[in-house]
């Protein structure tokens, strides 16, 4: 078995990267982090999957219909959430109005959790989506794939 | 006569200006389409670092909002309004004197959460402002600090020092930041459709290059009598 | 929910949240459907605000409940209510008649991508026009530029050359952006905001280099974006090798988004008495836009290929709205206003009936149009009478817009101007003649692949065509709606800038 070290470190390193990517998407609310960054991680630890098992393995466990459905579900985690406050009697992404009887502002932190993880939900599976076609090279980007 | 030390202290623009240089530069006479790219991201790049090279503002401080928007999100307003009353400029508000001298040494971590504490315990009404409460702040802060006994004398000075150096607080203003890595993802989401691009046109006509490429639409267009033609003007 | 207090943001909100579900339907109607709905939906929520906004002033809405100058405001007035009923108009003209046209030019099994790409662009455009904040415009600008890259590139099926075309309109279209962030960083670097009326107020009084300079990469940033003569390069190919509905899409709003918000900043935020702004119009603006009417006009006369031809025309047609501008007067904004909303109605209408060409003989060069008055009778009248509107033939609009147009021309003691206007709208009778005289005149081909016989285009695309024809005579005759609105909003941005 060819690159047996690369892909024992890798096999290794994957669960990490997965919860670091994890540990920065949710830091986002307090600190520096936030779903672009933890998105890109995530994306990180399947391309890193790609590089040392092949694409073909890596889009076995991540087929890319589930990452077109990531992307928009991210989008409508984000939108979904303005629209929410809106029928909740806020403004598009007035979070206050996802819990308008807190004292400290709660739906502060729901809201931007929720937005945020729209957000590397969206951003991850982009990632992952450019990165399978210019990995692929086919010769044409199989419309079926879309 | 050249006043050297204004134009070196400014060197955050020189680098900005150079690199915008360079990058609109290449995507301009470079004919190969990734070269373009690689161009464009100079050039995007460049304008980054503008824009967080204007983030740090020296005596500057944050967005402070005023009473009135309390009622709507005390939780974000009502500590900072505590301890600097009145509202205070915003944080780019300050004035291009003040912004020129921003690419100077910006202190460290340590002496800016020292003064934030200082600036806690400085009594209300230092001044009108919050950039004058900071400037009056170290004054205060630091005379308690002084005043213990010898034998503590020079961790003493160290904190006077620190209460001094924070007196020209550079402020990181986060804005900049905040816009920047909206234009960063915008970017990378360009470099991400225009390499998708040079792919497809390498596989429709297997070249990127822009000269080849020109040759071959004329070639379809008019004929290969054209092609040839054009090719001998270019030789 | 109060819907009536959500309308500044429906607009934007709708197709952006429709565009991600678009991804995720099946290939076939189904998408197309959806964007159909959904444009619709789009529209009549810009009409409401339109109405609403003619009836009790500028609306503000916070977006998160954050307040100006910290949060971001969308802010619509007069000028921009017009223009998002026109973008979200013509999408919702331009989405049922998209089926059958993007059926035969795209595969069908990307057609998904292709609607999610459509109301994404659309979202994009009425974000940069419902926005008021600075820095926002510069991020919907992007989101409508990268849909409208991908879609230009969709055409690649057809025609190879789409592709070039998308990766220049790609780098010219990243520099205006990047070029435009400069300038509205220089602006933030000298004022501390990003708020359009806060902008106006801070900069007030302030003459330095750097707000002058931020004027000037906004000039340029947008002057790309616009495809102002002569950075108008990428615009030609981009919209000949483009899907035939996106061409129609694009000439009609991209463009013209790009003008107002050259408007916007020109007169809600830097304001007449901004002394560069003066020398801006009358020594860039001026000499620009009347050399776009002659050049552009010129070169579109000599085009083989039909959507290139009204591609220069477009890049002509600017030149008004620029000459409108740069006089700095009440009537000339006006003017150009009227000639925003009224060229997009006449070039929408032209490239939906090459559209239906294409959809029909698979071509858009001058040899498919040849006696095509006696193969596609109704789509040759539709050309032929939008045509008529882009010259400027009484009972059209586009006699509305030139007329608008000569008025300001000689109350702002420029009668010269009005004698190059007509100049340049008789170039506009050599090449849309040329084109009519091929369609009426001329038998069809009798040999080669387009002497086939056609029949004309089915109704779902003739439908949205005679729609767009059908507003291009009736708001030629009623002038109420466009003039009146557009005389109004520039009556209002010329208080905001201290004018007169």
């Amino acid at each position: 078995m060819p690159h047996l070290i690369l892909r024992v470190t890798t096999k290794m390193f994957f669960a990490p990267i997965l919860l670091f990517a994890l540990y920065v998407q949710f830091h986002g609310d307090y600190g520096p982090g936030g779903g672009f960054q933890a998105g890109v991680i995530f994306a990180v630890a399947f391309i890193l999957h790609a590089l040392c098992f092949g694409l073909e393995e890596t889009k076995k466990a991540l087929p890319q219909r589930a990452l077109t459905i990531a992307m928009a579900l991210g989008v409508m985690f984000y939108a979904g959430t303005g629209l929410a406050t809106m029928l909740l009697g806020g403004n598009f992404l007035g979070y206050d109005a996802l819990a308008p009887h807190s004292t400290h502002h709660e739906g502060q932190h729901y809201g931007i959790l929720l937005v945020e993880f729209g957000v590397g939900l969206a951003v991850a599976s982009t990632m992952l989506t450019v990165f399978y076609h210019f990995a692929g090279r086919e010769p044409e980007i199989d419309p079926e794939d879309w | 006569m050249i006043d050297l030390a204004f134009i070196a202290e400014r060197y955050n623009y020189w680098i900005f200006i150079v690199l915008m240089m360079i990058g609109v530069y290449i995507v301009i006479s470079r004919g190969n389409l990734v070269k373009k790219i690689v161009g464009l991201n100079i050039f995007q790049t460049s304008v980054f670092i503008y824009y967080i090279s204007i983030g740090k503002v020296a005596g500057g401080t944050a967005p402070i909002l005023p009473a009135a928007y309390e009622s709507g999100h005390e939780g974000k307003g009502a500590r900072a309004s505590a301890a600097h009353g009145e509202s205070a400029p915003a944080p780019g508000a300050a004035s291009g004197e003040s912004l020129h001298a921003a690419p100077q040494s910006a202190p460290e971590a340590l002496p800016a959460n020292d003064l934030a504490s200082a600036v806690a315990q400085t009594p209300q009404g230092a001044g009108p402002s919050g950039e004058a409460g900071l400037h009056a702040a170290p004054g205060e802060a630091a005379n308690p600090l002084l005043a213990p006994p010898d034998g503590a004398g020079d961790a003493a000075s160290a904190l006077g020092e620190a209460a001094h150096k924070a007196a020209e607080i550079v402020y990181s203003n986060p804005l900049p930041h905040v816009l920047i890595l909206t234009a960063i993802v915008v970017g990378v989401a360009t470099t991400a459709v225009g390499l998708a691009l040079a792919v497809r046109i390498r596989e429709a006509y297997g070249t990127i290059e822009e000269d080849e490429l020109e040759a071959a639409d004329d070639i379809a267009e008019f004929g290969a009598a054209f092609g040839e033609k054009a090719e001998g003007a270019r030789a | 929910m109060n819907l009536m207090a959500q309308l500044p943001v429906l607009p934007v909100v709708i197709p952006f949240v429709a565009g991600a579900l678009a991804l995720l339907l099946p290939k076939g109607r189904a998408p197309w459907a959806w964007a159909t709905f959904v444009s619709w939906l789009s529209f009549l929520a810009s009409a409401l605000l339109l109405r609403e906004v003619a009836a009790t002033g500028p609306v503000s809405y916070h977006l998160g409940d954050w307040p100006p100058p910290w949060g971001i405001e969308y802010r619509i007035d007069l000028a921009n209510a017009i223009v998002l009923a026109l973008v979200s108009g013509i999408a919702a003209a331009v989405a049922p008649f998209a089926y059958e046209s993007v059926r035969a030019e795209i595969d069908e099994r990307q057609s998904p991508y292709f609607y999610a790409a459509f109301l994404i662009c659309v979202s994009g455009l009425l974000g940069v026009t419902a926005t008021g904040d600075a820095f926002n415009i510069f991020v919907f600008l992007e989101i409508s530029s990268l849909s409208t890259y991908a879609l230009v590139a969709m055409g690649g099926r057809q025609d190879r050359r789409a592709l070039t075309a998308a990766f220049t309109y790609l780098v010219m279209g990243t520099l205006g952006a990047t070029f435009f962030v400069i300038g509205v960083g220089l602006l933030y670097h000298a004022t501390g905001t990003l708020n359009l009326a806060d902008l106006h107020l801070k900069l007030a009084g302030q003459h330095n280099r750097v707000v002058e300079a931020g004027f000037a990469f906004i000039l340029v940033g947008i002057g790309l974006k616009l495809a102002m003569f002569p950075m108008h390069l990428w615009l030609p190919n981009a919209y000949a090798y483009a899907p035939s509905a996106v061409s129609a899409f694009l000439a009609a709003t991209a463009t013209k988004v790009a003008v107002y918000v050259l408007v916007r900043f020109f007169y809600s935020v830097f304001g007449l008495d901004f002394a560069f702004l003066g020398d801006a119009l009358t020594y860039v603006l001026l000499p620009l836009g009347v050399a776009g009417m002659f050049v552009a006009s010129l070169i579109a006369v000599f085009q083989h290929d039909v959507k290139r031809m009204l591609a220069y025309s477009s890049v002509g047609q600017i030149g008004y709205m620029l000459l409108g501008l740069s006089f700095g007067t009440r009537e000339g904004l006006a003017a150009a206003l009227i000639h925003l909303v009224n060229h997009g109605l006449m070039k929408g209408a032209l490239f939906l009936a090459v559209a239906c060409v294409v959809y029909r003989l698979g071509d858009h060069r001058c040899a498919a149009f040849s006696g095509l008055a006696r193969r596609m009778p109704v789509t040759t009248w539709a050309f032929v009478l939008s045509g008529l509107s882009l010259i400027g033939v009484p009972g059209t609009v586009g006699f509305v817009s030139k007329w608008y147009l000569l008025e300001a021309s000689f109350a702002a003691g420029h009668a010269w101007a009005a004698f190059m206007i007509v100049a340049s709208s008789l170039i506009a009778v050599l090449y849309v003649g040329r084109v009519v005289e091929l369609m009426l005149l001329r038998e069809p081909p009798e040999q080669g692949p387009l002497s086939e016989p056609v029949k004309e285009a089915p109704l779902s695309m003739l439908i949205p065509m005679w729609a767009l024809v059908a507003a291009n005579l009736y708001f030629g005759l009623r002038t109420e709606f466009t003039a009146g609105f557009a005389e109004q909003a520039a009556a209002a941005l010329m208080t905001v800038s201290g004018g007169r």
